[in-house]
């Protein structure tokens, strides 16, 4: 098939960006976008232009590095979807194509469609571990955790920190990273004796990032490549009234 | 140079506390005065790199994602392999450590295997400790499941997501400790090249991939933990980026390679349904447990899948190996596959593939028993292929998943340039001539955790007496005029042809000769054409944009230059090993039904590759087996 991209393109952080349209053929229903946006590279090479600079390294949903606005939407049309998952037979032959990077202030672009998401990372620094040295471990069968707790843990520890709930959100709030990871900790013994200061000084992070203030409009969770729920951000906030209160 | 494994005196099971004991220690005032590069932020990186940091030392960590949490660790779904004995079914470290040691086809060293076993325990007390959701009983204790032909469950896992789960952990740590100011984390940075003074691993040069700088970083020791290199085959179950570079540049400033053909692969990926496909998904092996795997028997059956009647469908590994079936093991699966395909009976666009089928699975226990047991692999191939596989037999087939080859290490994870360690997948240590399902991502982590920190202290010692050579070092000027001279020559060839075209040519050649299985005409004739490709690569290919500016097309072509070298030993050590064992097949060497004939005589040995200016010599490290009589693996 035949489609038309319209792709960002931006040459550093500092210098202006332009939609450009590239008329691309031979791209299969079986090619992932990805593998499409490979395609078109090559044929830029063939043409001795530069390569459109993307993200990626998976292409299996698990590892976040991909994210792409596709048509308006962080990850293309589905649901619950990254970017790599997606396949072109979700398109039509002759379809035009919007590409943009992450927009957020938060998330600089460094090139084309590639942006610097390491504010995600400094927010993770802040407390998003349990402050436990390799070697002091007791016996894993010591501590039970019943499996309800676990469990809620897992559903939420699953992010794989994308930023699409960034992108998408008007505010570019990212709370729902942010809980996701104060939540899978805090919900486990072994993260209790820090969950206050937790809460506290990761979200006091994420406000330092320039991130927006979440207004719950709920559009993060639907694109949520990990199905992570706006609840996850309502227990954020009862953790943060609470640490207010006691920590 | 002679090969020191540096194995500890004493019983097997007292080999590790022994060490222990008689290792030097350096005390926390000058820890702080040492300071180790580490290559690499996966399991084993990011737990060396939070551990050593502990521990005080000065640490600067790289990866060449954006963050360490993307590291491909993070990929890996069915478990870690632990000897808890939980689930109360005898197992026991001894155990573990026979199952790996056979599993590897008797070509590891039974105290490096021993020891995967017995920190097995210690580190799910660990990974526990900082918060992984491993899945668990209503009771609350923690649940096993069993994996890979063994009899005993010792697999703990957090969902399909086990390596996330335990790469989370892992990075979380590290954070941890850039928060206290004791790793330097350098994200988006690429070893090119290492440094040696006075024939000791004193730093590297790597690119920054923003700005396409070339920097220099100076160390007491380098630490390489940089994962596996099947993307060598271009398709494979491999994340994009991932590479041998840093250890190929290594190799070729004098560390040795070990086994480098040894690469598993994998039975039940999705298979290629095009030239430009980049990467083959992994489909969990459970599959098999109800899946039934055919091929037509007519070469030119252009029928769907569903319109082959019974009779016209072979049912192959039900007919060679009818007591194990469709439950035959990795290797012995991927080859039967290989054997189908390679006759013309694939099916599939590219008749690259075999079907799995679940129509009898389903008409005997109901669609809902199916849907219970596989939903999400389900739901998970019709996101990629777009088809129903209640409706219709699924399209599999083989990939390279692994890599037990590596460099060569001793018991103390150092290789043989003094100040120079590997660790987790990037090493050849524990897993022999085929690796366990479940026991990578161990391995990976107790290299970084538990073994690293407790072995570098012996030869960090020594490196507290001596001087701290700076980035001034002559020797940085030298090589890093080396790196930037290969980008130069890259950039200047301006050929016609892109760099993916090179890694498809070289892709094929490498699947088709050496993966599966191997003789020896193929691979003579791939050695040949793999120098027709790096004489063609270094004269056609194109690299558009220039080399201070983030380029993709820079980075693939580093590391297919990279990938192409390797590729020569990789055969070239196939070829010498007049044998089959584990993973590596040569037809030549095969019982008449089909079955891998190993040469204990004469192949007991971990061959061991010294780079001579292009060439390579072989070394060979002797193999003894003191506690377990190495037998034959029979499937039959
Ligand atoms: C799809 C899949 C499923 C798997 N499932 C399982 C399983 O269920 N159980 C199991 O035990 N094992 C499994 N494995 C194997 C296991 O995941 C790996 O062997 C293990 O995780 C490797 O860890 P590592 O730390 O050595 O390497 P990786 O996690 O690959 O990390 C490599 C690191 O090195 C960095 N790096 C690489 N090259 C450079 C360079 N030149 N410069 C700078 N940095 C560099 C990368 O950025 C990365 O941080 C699976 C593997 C795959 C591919
Ligand atoms: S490339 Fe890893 S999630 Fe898309």
């Amino acid at each position: 098939m035949k489609v038309t991209f319209k792709i960002w393109r931006q040459d550093s952080p500092k210098s202006k960006g332009v939609l450009k349209s590239y008329e691309t053929d031979g791209i299969s229903e079986d090619m992932s976008f990805l593998e499409a946006l490979d395609h078109l590279n090559e044929i830029l090479v063939a043409k001795n232009e530069k390569v459109v600079a993307f993200e990626y390294d998976c292409r299996e949903g698990i590892c976040g590095q991909c994210g792409l606005f596709i048509n308006g939407r962080a990850h293309g049309p589905h649901e619950h979807t990254t970017a790599c998952q997606l396949h072109m037979r979700s398109f039509k032959d002759g379809d035009t194509i919007v590409v943009e990077p992450w927009r957020a202030a938060a998330f600089p672009i460094i090139k084309d469609l590639v942006v610097d998401r390491s504010a995600f990372d400094r927010i993770i620094e802040k407390g998003g571990y349990i402050s436990a040295k390799t070697g002091t471990a007791p016996e894993a069968n010591a501590m039970l955790i019943p499996k309800e707790i676990a469990d809620a843990s897992m559903d939420v520890a699953a992010c794989i920190g994308c930023g699409a709930c960034v992108a998408t959100c008007k505010n570019a709030s990212a709370a729902l990273f942010t809980s996701a990871k104060i939540n899978h900790l805090n919900k486990l013994p072994q993260g209790k004796p820090e969950q206050h200061r937790r809460v506290l000084d990761m979200t006091a992070q994420m406000e330092a990032e320039g991130f927006g203030s979440c207004t719950l409009t709920g559009a993060c969770e639907v694109e949520c490549p990990a199905g992570i729920s706006i609840a996850s951000i309502a227990e954020m906030n009862n953790r943060y009234v609470r640490a207010k209160l006691l920590g | 140079m002679k090969l020191d494994s540096k194995i500890p005196e004493g019983r097997l099971e007292d080999k590790w506390s022994n060490y222990q004991l008689k290792s030097r220690l350096i005390n926390p005032a000058n820890k702080k005065k040492l300071n180790v590069i580490v290559v690499g932020a996966g399991l084993a990186g990011s737990g060396a790199a939070a551990t050593l940091a502990e521990l005080g030392y000065d640490v600067q960590c790289f990866c060449y994602q954006d963050s360490a949490r993307r590291a491909h660790s993070v990929a890996a779904q069915g478990g870690m392999n632990a000897a808890k004995n939980y689930q109360h079914d005898g197992d026991s470290v001894f155990r573990m450590f026979y199952d790996a040691l056979k599993g590897g086809d008797f070509r590891s060293r039974e105290a490096n295997t021993y020891r995967l076993a017995e920190l097995s325990a210690p580190l799910i007390d660990h990974y526990v400790q900082q918060g992984v959701p491993f899945a668990r009983e209503y009771g609350g204790v923690l649940i096993n499941r069993s994996f890979g032909g063994v009899q005993v469950e010792r697999t703990f896992y957090a969902r399909g997501q086990t390596g996330q789960q335990l790469v989370l952990a892992a990075y979380s740590q590290l954070y941890k400790m850039v928060r206290a100011k004791k790793v330097k984390m350098m994200v988006r940075h690429e070893m090119l090249d290492l440094v040696l003074i006075d024939g000791k691993a004193k730093g590297i040069i790597a690119r920054d991939l923003v700005t396409g700088q070339i920097k220099r970083f100076a160390a007491d020791a380098v630490v390489l933990a940089t994962g596996g290199y099947s993307r060598v085959f271009r398709l494979s179950t491999l994340a994009i980026g991932c590479n041998g570079s840093a250890i190929w540049k290594a190799h070729k400033r004098g560390a040795y390679f070990a086994a480098p053909s040894f690469t598993q692969i994998h039975p039940t990926a999705l298979p290629q349904t095009s030239d430009s496909q980049s990467k083959l998904t992994l489909m969990s092996e459970s599959l098999r447990n109800d899946g039934r795997i055919w091929v037509p028997k007519d070469k030119n059956d252009t029928r769907n899948g569903n319109d082959i009647p019974e009779e016209e469908r072979d049912y192959y590994l039900e007919r060679r190996y009818p007591s194990f079936g469709n439950l035959a093991p990795r290797d012995i699966s991927s080859r039967a596959a290989k054997e189908r395909i390679d006759a013309g009976h694939g099916v599939g666009n590219l008749k690259n593939a075999v079907y799995l089928d679940f129509k009898h699975a389903i008409e005997r226990f109901g669609r809902d028993v199916i849907e219970d047991r596989y939903g999400n692999l389900f739901s998970m191939y019709k996101k990629i292929t777009g088809i129903d596989a209640y409706k219709e037999p699924m399209k599999i087939s083989p990939a390279a998943h692994f890599s037990m080859g590596g460099l060569w290490v001793d018991y103390e994870l150092m290789t043989t340039i003094p100040g120079l360690y590997a660790i987790g997948e990037c090493n050849y240590a524990d897993h022999g001539a085929n690796r366990l399902g479940a026991n990578s991502l161990l391995q990976a982590s107790i290299d970084g955790y538990f073994i690293l920190p407790n072995t570098i202290n012996n030869y960090l010692e020594d490196a507290l007496k001596q001087d701290h050579p700076g980035v001034d070092h002559p020797e940085f000027d030298k090589v890093e005029k080396e790196v930037k001279s290969q980008i130069e020559k890259i950039m200047a060839v301006k050929g016609s042809r892109t760099v993916d075209d090179f890694h498809r040519e070289l892709g094929k050649v490498m699947w088709q000769e050496c993966a599966m299985s191997r003789n020896k005409q193929g691979l003579e004739r791939a050695i040949v054409q793999i120098k027709q490709i790096h004489a063609e690569f270094w004269k056609e290919v194109r690299v558009t944009g220039t080399d201070n500016e983030m380029n993709s097309e820079l980075e693939k072509a580093l590391r297919l230059a990279d990938f192409i070298e390797l590729s020569l030993l990789m055969c070239t050590d196939a070829l010498q090993r007049d044998e089959s064992c584990g993973a590596h097949f040569r037809e030549e060497y095969q019982t008449e039904e089909g079955e891998a004939v190993r040469n204990d005589e004469d192949f007991a040995y971990v061959s061991a590759w010294e780079y001579n200016a292009g060439d390579f010599i072989l070394h060979k490290e002797k193999l003894e087996f003191e506690y377990v009589q190495p037998s034959v693996r029979s499937y039959k």
